[in-house]
């Protein structure tokens, strides 16, 4: 790389240029809301221009976040989903992953090919809704994890890998008398744990992040997740309720600091835990997209 | 006679030897059962006028009329329009975006500055969904950010999520923002697999780095770029309908309302079930059809596909 000639020098100055701008566009909205959060919101609203750093500074909005009932409810339902999600996500997923990843077998191809066709072709949400309805899931915290116990992307994913384990060990494991569940749980799921750690990952961000189907199947508002709160935060506005004993002016005015406030407390937990996971993720894109 | 029987033995003697396999699968395949193939038998609601009390099996038969309903409506060639249109412009606009960036990206020589970009640029993939949307409807506002960046420049304010025309350019744009970092990962790992003999005799021949990249990496990349988009045409049909639900509105519905979102509206909140299953149906078929065509002609030109 030490002789370049003047054409790739060009190429390799705009290549930088467009990557740096890229770059801060990508950031300088999540910065613009971390600032805007810790402002003083009477400044904030008075305020004309780009934000390069808080406006004064004030924890107000951060305290009615916190405060809201609504938030920790929210959160405490979350965290249900997410633990008992991943935990049925885990147990179906490798089951059905090591049945399909088995040669021998005599109904795995049509096993395999009735569910991959799920992949491209679905009935649809109302008929899905009639079913989570007609099981009696509805308006509870199973229904956001029961009827999605599997995602067939990540069962592909995890098959491939735990068909990638040689034979002769599972031989072996029976000559000593082990049966299957043996041979699953002591035998190939220790040997996947790093594709095991990236579906735990998967699954994990999809929970946490999901909002869709709880909009649909929950009604109940003590059974919200998180993010069906910050939704009506969020897009419906209704930040009244959280900054209830201010003046209307002032509740206003509050009102538009809360909803930075919001988007950094339901964001940050992600964003600290992100630069661990980023390996996983990007070990797990490759994981599906070359051999898979 | 002698064939039957060997079936039959075969059967046994897999079933004796594979017993545990088969009940393990027991559960798997009871939730594919249930959760999958029962909505597919649900569906059947579309050709009938459901109604709760009567279920599935006892509601009447009325053929092809939601269909014929839908068709004749005035919402079936709004949505079809608003689905076709926003799915061709995230094709044309946000599929190429995360390859441009992965070429781009292999360039850069430096490991802490290639680090970096890629670190932030996949950074808001994880933000939710909701919060993404949050931030757009505030940054769009007459008074919001990306509207202080036009009244900079001189142009008036104005609440941009309430003008139809803005719609699809906001949807694709936070798409780009959302997704470029994260679906450039799968091409960065497409790269690796480049032969680097190759740049090696170019180099010879005095090929620039920008030619390099035309002539090298792009077709090094074309397998992987064909699979992408097979799995996209697939999905035409359901472009990211969550995000419409949380961005559209009253106002924009002429250009923002999708097949999806309109099953969801009219199904769930007016609770025309037949009716929207009728058109989520119609929906799922349109895919099917465009995943199969689009796989066998990528099939016949690239000799990629899915199967």
């Amino acid at each position: 790389m030490t002789e370049q000639s003047w054409g790739d020098r060009i190429f390799t100055a705009i290549n930088y240029t467009l990557l740096t701008l890229l770059v801060i566009a990508t950031l300088y909205p999540l910065l613009y809301v971390l600032f805007a959060s810790f402002s003083e919101s009477a400044q904030l609203l008075g305020h004309k221009g780009f934000l390069w750093k808080p406006l004064g500074f004030s924890l107000e909005a951060y305290k009615s976040v916190l405060n809201n009932p609504g938030i920790g409810i929210g959160f405490r339902n979350t965290l249900f989903i997410l633990v008992f999600g991943v935990a049925v996500n885990l147990l179906m997923t490798s089951m059905g992953a090591y049945v399909l990843s088995r040669k021998n077998v005599m109904w795995n191809k049509v096993f395999m090919f009735l569910i991959v066709f799920t992949m491209f072709f679905s009935g649809g949400l109302i008929p899905l809704y009639l079913v989570v309805k007609g099981v009696g899931l509805l308006n509870s915290l199973w229904s956001t994890i029961i009827p999605f116990s599997i995602s067939t992307f990540n069962l592909i994913i995890m098959r491939t890998s735990f068909m990638g384990i040689p034979d002769s060990l599972e031989e072996s494991a029976k000559i000593d008398g082990a049966n299957h569940f043996t041979i699953l749980f002591r035998i190939i799921i220790p040997l996947s744990m790093p594709v095991i750690a990236v579906m735990i990952l998967y699954y994990a961000v999809d929970k946490w992040n999901g909002w869709f189907y709880a909009s649909v199947f929950i009604k109940d508002r003590n059974l919200f997740p998180v993010q069906l709160v910050l939704r009506e935060i969020l897009i419906s506005n209704s930040t009244d309720s959280m900054s209830s004993g201010a003046s209307a002016g002032d509740r206003f005015q509050i009102g538009e600091t809360i909803k930075y406030a919001t988007i950094m407390v339901a964001t940050v937990p992600i964003l600290c835990v992100y630069p661990f996971l980023q390996r996983f993720f990007v070990k797990g894109v490759m994981v599906g997209s070359l051999k898979g | 006679m002698g064939n039957r029987q060997t079936l039959r033995r075969r059967l046994v003697r897999d079933f004796l030897l594979n017993k545990y396999l088969y009940l393990m699968m027991v559960p798997v395949i009871a939730y594919y059962l249930v959760f999958f193939y029962g909505p597919m038998y649900g569906a059947l609601i579309a050709f009938k006028d459901y109604s709760p009390m009567k279920g599935i099996l006892g509601s009447d038969w009325v053929g092809l009329k939601h269909f014929q309903d839908f068709f004749g409506s005035f919402y079936f060639l709004r949505v079809l329009k608003n689905t076709i249109l926003i799915s061709l412009y995230t094709l044309l606009f946000e599929f190429p975006a995360p390859i441009l960036l992965a070429l781009l990206i292999n360039e850069v020589r430096r490991k802490k500055f290639k680090r970096v970009v890629q670190t932030i640029t996949y950074m808001p993939y994880f933000i939710s969904l909701v919060v993404i949307c949050g931030i757009i409807t505030d940054f769009t506002n007459a008074d919001g950010l990306i509207n202080r960046m036009f009244m900079f420049l001189g142009y008036d304010g104005q609440a941009m999520l309430q003008k139809p025309e803005l719609f699809r350019p906001i949807y694709v744009l936070s798409e780009i923002w959302q997704r470029i970092g994260w679906e450039s990962i799968i091409y960065i790992a497409a790269l690796m697999s480049i032969d680097l003999e190759q740049y090696e005799a170019a180099r010879i021949d005095g090929a620039s780095r920008l030619k390099q990249m035309i002539y090298i990496t792009l077709p090094g990349l074309l397998p992987t770029i064909m699979i992408m988009f097979i799995l996209r045409m697939g999905n035409l049909l359901n472009v990211g309908f969550e995000k419409i639900i949380l961005l559209y509105n009253p106002v924009t519905y002429e250009t923002a309302d999708v097949i999806s979102s309109f099953v969801y509206r009219k199904g769930l909140l007016e609770f025309g079930w037949s009716y929207s299953s009728a058109v989520g149906l119609f929906n799922s078929v349109i895919n099917l059809v465009l995943l199969i065509t689009a796989n066998t002609l990528s099939r016949r030109a690239t000799q990629n596909s899915l199967w």
